[in-house]
């Protein structure tokens, strides 16, 4: 039992007041320049885009229907989402498939193996970047999606984070799979893999994150409008000749407002990859 | 159990058409071959498009490389002493370096953001989502709204300091050579802000209530908590926060593409690599590969060292 006097309630009660005014107040800081991008982006044509408002006059959608018909927006966004289903479903691939013997078979050479996967960690991807861009050029693969898509279709987070989890599952199970008769592919497949879910759906999450965001390479890498991701067509629209800020807010919105919605839907999942690794410690 | 049934059925129907031979092979050996089975594709993809390329970078820096000359000339170190007399090479070094001044400003706002929503109040999801909405935003995107809002003439920012009478004409945020560095790295750090909260959220939560409990009845002040019990228990986090952001801050490169295009003395190590070797006409794939190798070195050093000055700090505190 605690003891709490009237003037200690009242300063509970007072700091409780000053946390929620704070976390409101940083509100405007994290959520306030998306509500800014939309308010730019769907003022119309001729109307000052940096007018000192939230409140609209005339809004309109027309600009998000432009951005989309006119400036290939609508390929842009079909790439995107092709690049990032290839990426992620060659993810779960093949990172589950390394990560099943690396966490459940006893074998030689699986520490050095896990090494080298592990080392890939510390090589950022752009101290590699012109190396890779001469070998798809080799490849023929220059100004492809397939070019996009490859470098990124197996991850060593993944693999780590996937392992970790298949240590956990107990080995009774796999024991019971063998003694009713499973080949080791199906142990994998029908018993190991299904148990996993909850790591894949967070390395998936992690996957798309940070592939639907991926700018760099795709710069380096495609040429021509019918190509471009996202991230590419926003960064054409902004450095272009004549700057139409509506159409940049417009084309920034169609790229975000998706992912944010998924966000709030798959909280859980997007917050995965970083509680799952803190839970196993 | 239904999974059960499920893997006889069909390891009783593959059974009569497994090879015999396979079967003979002591499931030890067997396991053995299933494994490496099981990484090749993994081994092959990693080989081909991340070690091979790492290696070739590394052999390529030795050579006068242009994709756009058919001769490619061995010249040794010379890329590596053209470095000395490279004065864009200096000042993105310079700006690599000054860059990882986010690191501190990202622990210490990361962890007093954790330390306002980490307790279970109503709401407080809500909260912690709306400041981790940045996270999942693309950079392109956040760069680009930031630009809108330093703008010098227009921007939020500066019609508000104007407006208010504050300042007499807004500050120059993306033009100035003093500043536009330092503007970006603001980008960069509110862009990270929520998930190193995570991390520190979870950190926070993972220490257990008795010591705070008995903390509280010894008469210590909230401030005294956080300072003297929760941070010292929290070096492990702020251990992995600092590697983290450290190894992203030597990576940076949208937010300065798009916020100053590399101008006003904004380049840094990868926005040198990519000018240098891919934007330029002359495409010097070779010394591109050079800077590469050096910013390998300083990432892998600063890693190491980081990592091992807070493990000797851990140690020293426990």
């Amino acid at each position: 039992m605690e003891f709490v006097t009237s003037s200690e309630k009242k300063k509970r009660a007072f700091a409780l007041g000053l946390r929620y005014a704070v976390m409101i107040a940083l509100l405007t800081v994290f959520v306030g320049p998306f509500l800014w991008l939309f308010s730019m982006a769907i003022r119309p044509m001729g109307a000052d885009v940096y007018e000192l408002t939230l409140f609209v006059e005339n809004p309109t959608f027309g600009n998000f229907v432009d951005v989309w018909q006119l400036y290939g927006f609508e390929r842009a966004f079909l790439n995107s989402v092709m690049v990032v289903t290839f990426i992620i479903i060659l993810n779960i691939i093949i990172c589950s498939l390394a990560a099943y013997p690396l966490a459940r078979i006893k074998f030689p050479g699986s520490q050095v193996v896990f090494i080298i996967i592990l080392s890939t960690l510390m090589i950022p991807f752009q101290i590699y970047m012109i190396p890779l861009f001469i070998l798809m050029r080799d490849l023929n693969l220059i100004d492809t999606l397939t070019a996009v898509v490859l470098p990124f279709s197996v991850g060593a987070f993944g693999i780590f984070l996937l392992r970790q989890y298949y240590m956990t599952i107990p080995k009774d199970l796999e024991e019971a799979a063998r003694i009713d008769g499973a080949g080791e592919f199906n142990i994998w497949w029908l018993v190991m893999f299904p148990l996993t879910k909850p790591a894949v759906a967070a390395m998936a999450i992690f996957v798309f994150v940070a592939q639907w965001s991926n700018f760099l390479w795709p710069l380096v890498v495609l040429d021509s409008r019918e190509k471009w991701t996202l991230p590419i067509a926003i960064e054409f629209l902004s450095g272009g000749m004549v700057e139409r800020t509506q159409y940049i807010a417009a084309g920034s919105v169609i790229a975000v407002f998706p992912v944010i919605v998924l966000f709030f839907f798959l909280q859980r999942y997007f917050l995965g990859e970083l509680t799952l690794g803190a839970v196993k410690e | 159990m239904r999974l059960f049934r499920r893997c006889e059925r069909r390891g009783a129907a593959a059974a009569p058409r497994a090879t015999p031979i396979l079967d003979r092979v002591p499931l030890r050996v067997r396991q053995v071959f299933i494994a490496y089975l099981f990484l090749l594709p993994a081994l092959a993809v990693m080989g081909t498009f991340q070690l091979f390329p790492m290696a070739h970078g590394f052999y390529l820096s030795l050579f006068d490389y242009s994709p756009l000359s058919p001769e490619s000339e061995f010249i040794g170190l010379a890329n590596f002493r053209r470095m000395f007399e490279d004065d864009i090479f200096y000042l993105s070094l310079m700006n690599s370096f000054l860059y990882l001044l986010v690191v501190p400003a990202i622990i210490v706002c990361s962890l007093g953001l954790a330390v306002l929503v980490e307790p279970n109040i109503p709401f407080v999801h809500f909260f912690r989502a709306c400041y981790y909405i940045p996270v999942v935003t693309m950079m392109v995107v956040v760069a680009l709204i930031w630009r809108f809002i330093f703008d010098t003439d227009r921007g939020l920012i500066n019609q508000v300091l104007v407006t208010l009478n504050i300042l007499g004409e807004g500050i120059p945020w993306l033009t100035s050579e003093a500043i536009a560095l330092f503007t970006v790295m603001t980008v960069t750090l509110w862009k990270g802000l929520g998930y190193y909260m995570v991390l520190f959220i979870v950190g926070l939560k993972a220490i257990p209530n008795t010591l705070l409990e008995a903390a509280r009845i010894d008469g210590a002040q909230p401030w005294q908590i956080l300072l003297f019990i929760k941070v010292p228990l929290l070096l492990p986090t702020i251990a992995l926060v600092a590697v983290l952001s450290c190894i992203a801050a030597l990576q940076v490169f949208d937010e300065i593409f798009i916020m100053t295009g590399g101008r006003v003395g904004t380049s840094t190590l990868v926005f040198m690599i990519y000018e240098t070797g891919i934007h330029d006409a002359s495409m010097r794939m070779g010394y591109a590969s050079a800077v590469g190798v050096v910013l390998f070195g300083i990432v892998l050093s600063f890693t190491v060292a980081l990592w091992k000055f807070l493990e000797w700090l851990t140690a020293k505190v426990y």
